[in-house]
C-alpha cells in the first residue's frame, strides 16, 4: 500500500519505526504471496492490498491496522487526528510474569509505531464531515484503558459540540487489566459520554470488526445508533473458549460471526469492506437531510404551514 | 482472621472473603432493612433472571428501587440463583426498573454481588454484551440519585452494569475488579494459580478503591460480614441511608433543574476517571505546527 506508506511518513515525525513487524493482528506480509488463513489460497499480495485486505477467493476480510482502516476509508487528506499528545500511564504499578506496564507500554508503543490503541480525528467520507475513532488492534489487543477511553469521550465531546455523527471502528480484546478498575470505568464513561450524544440528537455509527469482546462489546460499540459489522468478524461478550470451558458444551457452527449476530437481531448490517464507505457515505447524507428536514427547510413546508395558520 | 489484633488481610484474603459462602447476600439484606420490599420480575421480552433481581424497598424511610445480584447460600440454590452470574435478561429487567424508578421518582440502590455476568451459549445469542451496554447508558442518564454499595464480589461488566451511581461505596471485605483474579492470571501468566499475586498487583480491595478515588466510602466490618451479617448489614443499611439522605437533600426529586444538575454531576465523576499525561513535547509541536 504506496499510499498507505506515504500517509504515515507524511505524519511519522513522532513515530517510531517498525509498525509492521507487530504481534498477531496486522498480517501484512512484505513477501510476495499471502496465504489466506481461511481458505488457504495462496493470494498474490499486490492483489490483496487492492482489494482492501479481503482474499478475492473466499471473502475473508483480514485483519487491518488502525491507519490502514482511515486511509480505505476517509478521503485523502481530510484525516485530522486529534489528541496525539495523550500517552498511557502505570497507575497500578502493575507488574505481572513479563514485567512493568509502564515498561510494556513503552515496548508496545515501539514495536507498533502507535501511541495508544485508539487513534480519533476528524474527516470527511465522500464530502461529509464525521468524527472517526478507530480502535487498533495491533496495540495490546485494542484493549480499552484510561487513554482509549479519554480520547474517545473527547472525540464524542467535539462530535457533539460540532455536531457531527462520529463512526466508530471497533475491534477488542475488551478493557485493559494492567490498569485495574480505571479501566472498567472506562466503560461507564464511554457510554456516558454516548448518552449526552444521544441527548444532542447526533448519531453514532459503530462498525464493528474482528475481533470485538469483552468490554467494548459491552459498552460503547453496541450502543451506537446503527451497529454493523465486517462479514465473518467474531463478536461476542465472553470469548469462546472461556464459554467452552465454563459451560462443557460444543459451541453452534457460526457461533459469534457477524452473520449469527445479524441472525439472532443484535446488529443491523453486515457490510463487506468494500462497500464500507459507500454505505457510510449514504448514511451520513441521510442522517443530514433529516437534520434538514427537522429545521423546517423542506421544499415548501414553511409555506403550506404558513398558510394554515 | 477477623481478630483485630492479627495481621492485615492482604488482597488474596479479601477475594476468599468476598466470596464466603456464609456471606450475606441481597435478598439478607432486604429481609432485615426492608420487611415491605416488593420484587418485581422478568423483562417482558425473554424470561426472568434469579441472579439479577429487583423491586420497590423501603430504605430507612424512603422508597427506592434496589437492584442487586442474587447468590445462594448452597449449591442447591446457587444453581438456581446461577452463582449470582446474571444473564442478558437480568440487565434488561433492571433496566425495566431503573426506568420504572425514574418514572416514579424513586432513587435507585444497587447491591453489587456477582462473578461476573455469565458467559453461555444462551446469553451470547440475547446479546450479553448490549444487554450490558444499555443497562450502562441507561444508569448514566437517569434522572434520580443512584447509590451502589459493593457486598461482596464485584465482577467485571456484570456489576458495573447495575453501579453507574452517584455514590459508590464497598463493604470492607468486598472486591471490585476488571476481571476476575484468576482470568486475569491465566492471561497475563498463563497460570490461573497465579491469582493471588494478580489479586495484589490488580488492586481491588475496598481501600485500594478508595486510595483511586474511585468509590466514595468504605463500610467497615469490624467482624466480617459472614461471622456477623446483621452487623455488617445494619451499617451497610446505615451508610446507604446517609448517602440517600444527602442525595436528596442536594437534589430535590421533584426539582428538574436539580435533576439536570445531578446527571451532570454523574457524567463528571465518570468523566474524570483515567490516568493519562499530554506529551508536552507533542504539545510543542502541535504550537509550533510540526505536528497536525
Amino acid at each position: 500500500m504506496p499510499a498507505m506508506r506515504e500517509f504515515l511518513s507524511r505524519r511519522g515525525k513522532f513515530r517510531p519505526k517498525g509498525r509492521e513487524d507487530e504481534t498477531g493482528a496486522p498480517q501484512i506480509p512484505d513477501d510476495l504471496w499471502t496465504k489466506c488463513p481461511s481458505c488457504g489460497d495462496i493470494i498474490y499480495t499486490k492483489e490483496l492490498e487492492r482489494s482492501g485486505q479481503v482474499c478475492p477467493k473466499c471473502d475473508h476480510h483480514f485483519r487491518l491496522r488502525a491507519r490502514e482502516r482511515i486511509e480505505l476509508l476517509t478521503d485523502e487528506d481530510s484525516f485530522y487526528e486529534w489528541d496525539i499528545a495523550l500517552r498511557g500511564q502505570d497507575p497500578l504499578r502493575f507488574v505481572d510474569g513479563g514485567g512493568s506496564y509502564a515498561k510494556k507500554l513503552e515496548q508496545t508503543r515501539e514495536k507498533s509505531g502507535e501511541d495508544e490503541a485508539l487513534i480519533t480525528g476528524s474527516a470527511t467520507i465522500a464530502g461529509h464531515r464525521c468524527a472517526l475513532a478507530v480502535a487498533d488492534f495491533g496495540f495490546l489487543g485494542a484493549s480499552m484503558g484510561s487513554v482509549f477511553g479519554e480520547k474517545l469521550v473527547r472525540a464524542i465531546e467535539r462530535a457533539a459540540d460540532a455536531r457531527v455523527p462520529i463512526i466508530t471502528m471497533n475491534a477488542s480484546g475488551g478493557a485493559r487489566m494492567h490498569e485495574g478498575l480505571l479501566s472498567l470505568m472506562q466503560m461507564a464513561k464511554t457510554v456516558a459520554a454516548l448518552a449526552r450524544l444521544g441527548d444532542a440528537g447526533v448519531p453514532h455509527v459503530a462498525v464493528l470488526t474482528d475481533p470485538c469482546y469483552g468490554g467494548v462489546t459491552a459498552s460503547y460499540a453496541t450502543v451506537a445508533d446503527i451497529v454493523m459489522a465486517e462479514p465473518g468478524a467474531l463478536i461476542g461478550f465472553a470469548g469462546p473458549r472461556v464459554i467452552e470451558q465454563i459451560t462443557k458444551q460444543k459451541l453452534p457452527e457460526g457461533f459469534q460471526t457477524a452473520e449469527f449476530l445479524l441472525a439472532h437481531g443484535m446488529i443491523d448490517m453486515i457490510v463487506p469492506r468494500a462497500e464500507l464507505r459507500e454505505r457510510l457515505a449514504d448514511i451520513l447524507a441521510l442522517y443530514q437531510l433529516a437534520e434538514t428536514v427537522s429545521h423546517g427547510s423542506i421544499v415548501g413546508t414553511r409555506e403550506v404551514g404558513a398558510g394554515r395558520d | 482472621m477477623t481478630d483485630a489484633a492479627s495481621a492485615p488481610l492482604n488482597a488474596w484474603d479479601r477475594v476468599k472473603l468476598a466470596r464466603h459462602p456464609e456471606r450475606p447476600h441481597t435478598l439478607a439484606y432486604l429481609s432485615e432493612l426492608s420487611p415491605r420490599f416488593v420484587e418485581l420480575h422478568g423483562d417482558r421480552s425473554f424470561g426472568d433472571d434469579l441472579a439479577l433481581i429487583g423491586g420497590i424497598a423501603d430504605f430507612d424511610g424512603i422508597a427506592v428501587m434496589v437492584l442487586g445480584h442474587q447468590k445462594g447460600g448452597n449449591t442447591k440454590e446457587n444453581i438456581a440463583r446461577n452463582f449470582g452470574m446474571a444473564r442478558p435478561e437480568g440487565y434488561r429487567k433492571a433496566e425495566r426498573l431503573m426506568r420504572h424508578a425514574e418514572k416514579f421518582r424513586m432513587p435507585v440502590v444497587s447491591l453489587i454481588d456477582t462473578p461476573g455476568a455469565e458467559p453461555g451459549i444462551g446469553s451470547e445469542e440475547r446479546g450479553q454484551g448490549t444487554a450490558i451496554a444499555e443497562s450502562l447508558l441507561t444508569m448514566a442518564d437517569l434522572a434520580v440519585p443512584t447509590v451502589a454499595l459493593v457486598i461482596g464480589e464485584g465482577g467485571s461488566g456484570g456489576a458495573l452494569a447495575i453501579g453507574v451511581s452517584d455514590r459508590i461505596l464497598m463493604m470492607e471485605n468486598a472486591i471490585y475488579a476488571v476481571a476476575s483474579p484468576e482470568a486475569c492470571a491465566a492471561i497475563l501468566w498463563k497460570d490461573a494459580g497465579k491469582a493471588p499475586e494478580a489479586a495484589e498487583t490488580m488492586r481491588i480491595t475496598a481501600a485500594d478503591l478508595l486510595g483511586l478515588g474511585l468509590i466514595d466510602e468504605i463500610v467497615p466490618e469490624p467482624v466480617s460480614a459472614d461471622e456477623a451479617p446483621r452487623e455488617a448489614i445494619a451499617a451497610a443499611g446505615a451508610a446507604i441511608g446517609r448517602h440517600l439522605r444527602e442525595l436528596l437533600q442536594e437534589f430535590p426529586l421533584d426539582d428538574p433543574a436539580a435533576m439536570r444538575r445531578l446527571k451532570d454531576e454523574r457524567y463528571q465523576r465518570f468523566r474524570r476517571i483515567g490516568a493519562w499525561r499530554e506529551d508536552a513535547a507533542v504539545l510543542a509541536g502541535i504550537a509550533n505546527g510540526v505536528l497536525p
